[in-house]
């Protein structure tokens, strides 16, 4: 069996020497410090993603339950078709190679920009279909009571739809939310600096790959129970008694 | 004006480089897919014996797998495998290994909900008709778990076929290499990635569209 060189993290990226207390100061970094740098990378992108990814999901998901708007639901359901169909792999090649060929003006756009809006349209089609089932799982007299209080569509969504459906979709919003942190793993393939890039050439410069993949595995856990964490927090605080506990029990 | 050049797309060109590729994909999904449920049912069965000895480890597996990426367990497989048995192993032997323990975990959830979705009251016919656990399980339980999944399963399986993309990280040779080395060979690697989206999104499409009808013809029956 392999010795587990645990001091691997100690060591400086240059020159492989020892540095105490694990944190190299100046131009000088550890490969503990890298780690931490690209762990920086992948919350970055994760966090952006998911913000891009609630935006349009919930345009999205509001626009296929608009009544007497058949063409808006239509796009809808062709935005939600086509960003669940197509791997994200091969999404963010899209978004990294194919796009700035075809519009040229995005050829400028940094890899970071690129690979935030391919997770974040990923995600963004599964929130829509998540908000779209919470507002179609709300009692259809929400909307009736709205409209008959006068307000408009607009309202009726703002004031009495939308604060229910974003309570009755938590639990599947923080799983997507978890995902979307595993997901951004995926951005390796175009060399964005962050965990799992991170191990590839980590790995390979100093042949300690199992510590190193030990020490990536433990940020993504430690990301995700975060994100676990903060998400039921939220539930918590936003909880309307009776109404999403009746609601929420079906799922885990 | 597209930029593009569409004179590479020809069938001689993907028959070459793409199906290969595609005929891995395919197999890798289907293999996964019956070996994830077994093992899943295994495991299902596992949380569901309650036993702590049975139930513990189960869980710790499927909770394991499913908080780290697929990417990582991909590659993680790629660097343990060798070193458990001794030799180098393919890319293509190390993804379908991969696949098989990792959708395990996902499948082993859907067969959870499906067993909790019989009533207890098959569960004690079959008891007392005399029937063993293992009959009970393999003649009244699984059937019907199996059968109220299905839509699930199959659901699973479109993701699982999309995520088959991702053995791209350890370089074995899927639909989307196909694609890739098509491109990189000819100069056209927008172009491929292109026709790739293209080529997943009908197949995704035409599974989902054929989960939605088994869906529907179950509803009816139940």
């Amino acid at each position: 069996m392999a010795q587990l060189h645990w001091d691997v993290f100690c060591q400086n990226t240059l020159d492989n020497e020892r540095v105490a207390g694990c944190f190299a100061s100046g131009r000088d970094q550890t490969y503990l410090q890298w780690m931490l740098h690209a762990w920086g990378w992948t919350v970055s992108v994760s966090l952006t993603a998911l913000l891009l990814a609630l935006v349009f999901g919930s345009i999205v998901g509001i626009l296929r339950t608009l009544p007497d708007n058949p063409w808006l639901v239509r796009f809808g359901n062709a935005w939600v078709e086509l960003f669940r169909n197509i791997p994200l792999l091969v999404q963010i090649f899209l978004w990294y190679f194919v796009l700035p060929k075809i519009i040229t003006p995005m050829k400028d756009l940094p890899p970071f920009v690129l690979v935030v809006c391919a997770l974040g349209f990923f995600t963004s089609a599964r929130i829509a279909e998540q908000l779209r089932s919470g507002l179609q799982a709300l009692p259809r007299g929400q909307r009736h009571a709205g409209m008959a209080v006068g307000f408009s569509t607009w309202q009726t969504y703002r004031y009495v739809l939308l604060p229910m459906a974003y309570r009755v979709i938590m639990p599947p919003l923080t799983s997507e939310s978890m995902n979307i942190f595993k997901n951004s793993a995926v951005a390796f393939a175009v060399s964005i600096p962050e965990l799992t890039q991170f191990y590839l050439q980590a790995g390979e410069e100093t042949s300690a790959q199992i510590v190193i993949y030990i020490g990536v595995v433990i940020l993504y856990v430690i990301s995700a129970m975060a994100v676990n964490r903060v998400m039921k927090v939220i539930e918590r605080k936003t909880r309307v008694p009776g109404f999403v506990a009746a609601a929420g029990s079906g799922g885990h | 004006m597209l930029n593009l050049d569409f004179s590479f797309y020809r069938w001689d060109l993907i028959s070459t480089y793409v199906l290969k590729g595609f005929y891995f994909s395919v197999f890798l999904t289907f293999v996964a897919t019956l070996g994830g449920v077994f093992f899943g049912t295994l495991l299902a069965l596992m949380r569901l014996s309650g036993r702590k000895w049975l139930d513990m480890p189960a869980a710790a597996y499927v909770d394991g797998m499913r908080s780290v990426p697929l990417v990582m367990v991909i590659l993680g497989f790629f660097l343990l495998v060798p070193f458990l048995i001794g030799r180098p192993i393919g890319a293509e032997a190390s993804a379908v290994v991969t696949f098989i323990c990792f959708e395990a975990a996902y499948f082993s959830e859907i067969m959870r909900a499906g067993i909790q979705s019989i009533p207890r009251g098959q569960v004690f016919a079959g008891q007392a008709v005399g029937m063993t656990y293992a009959q009970n399980m393999r003649l009244v339980i699984l059937p019907q778990a199996f059968r109220n999944m299905l839509p699930v399963l199959m659901t699973q399986t479109i993701i699982l076929f999309q995520d088959t993309s991702l053995v791209y990280a350890i370089g074995a040779y899927d639909l989307l290499k196909g694609f890739e080395t098509a491109g990189k060979n000819y100069g056209r690697p927008e172009e491929a990635y292109l026709l790739a989206a293209v080529v997943y999104f009908v197949l995704c499409v035409a599974l989902s569209s054929a989960v939605r009808r088994v869906h529907k013809k179950i509803a009816i029956i139940r």
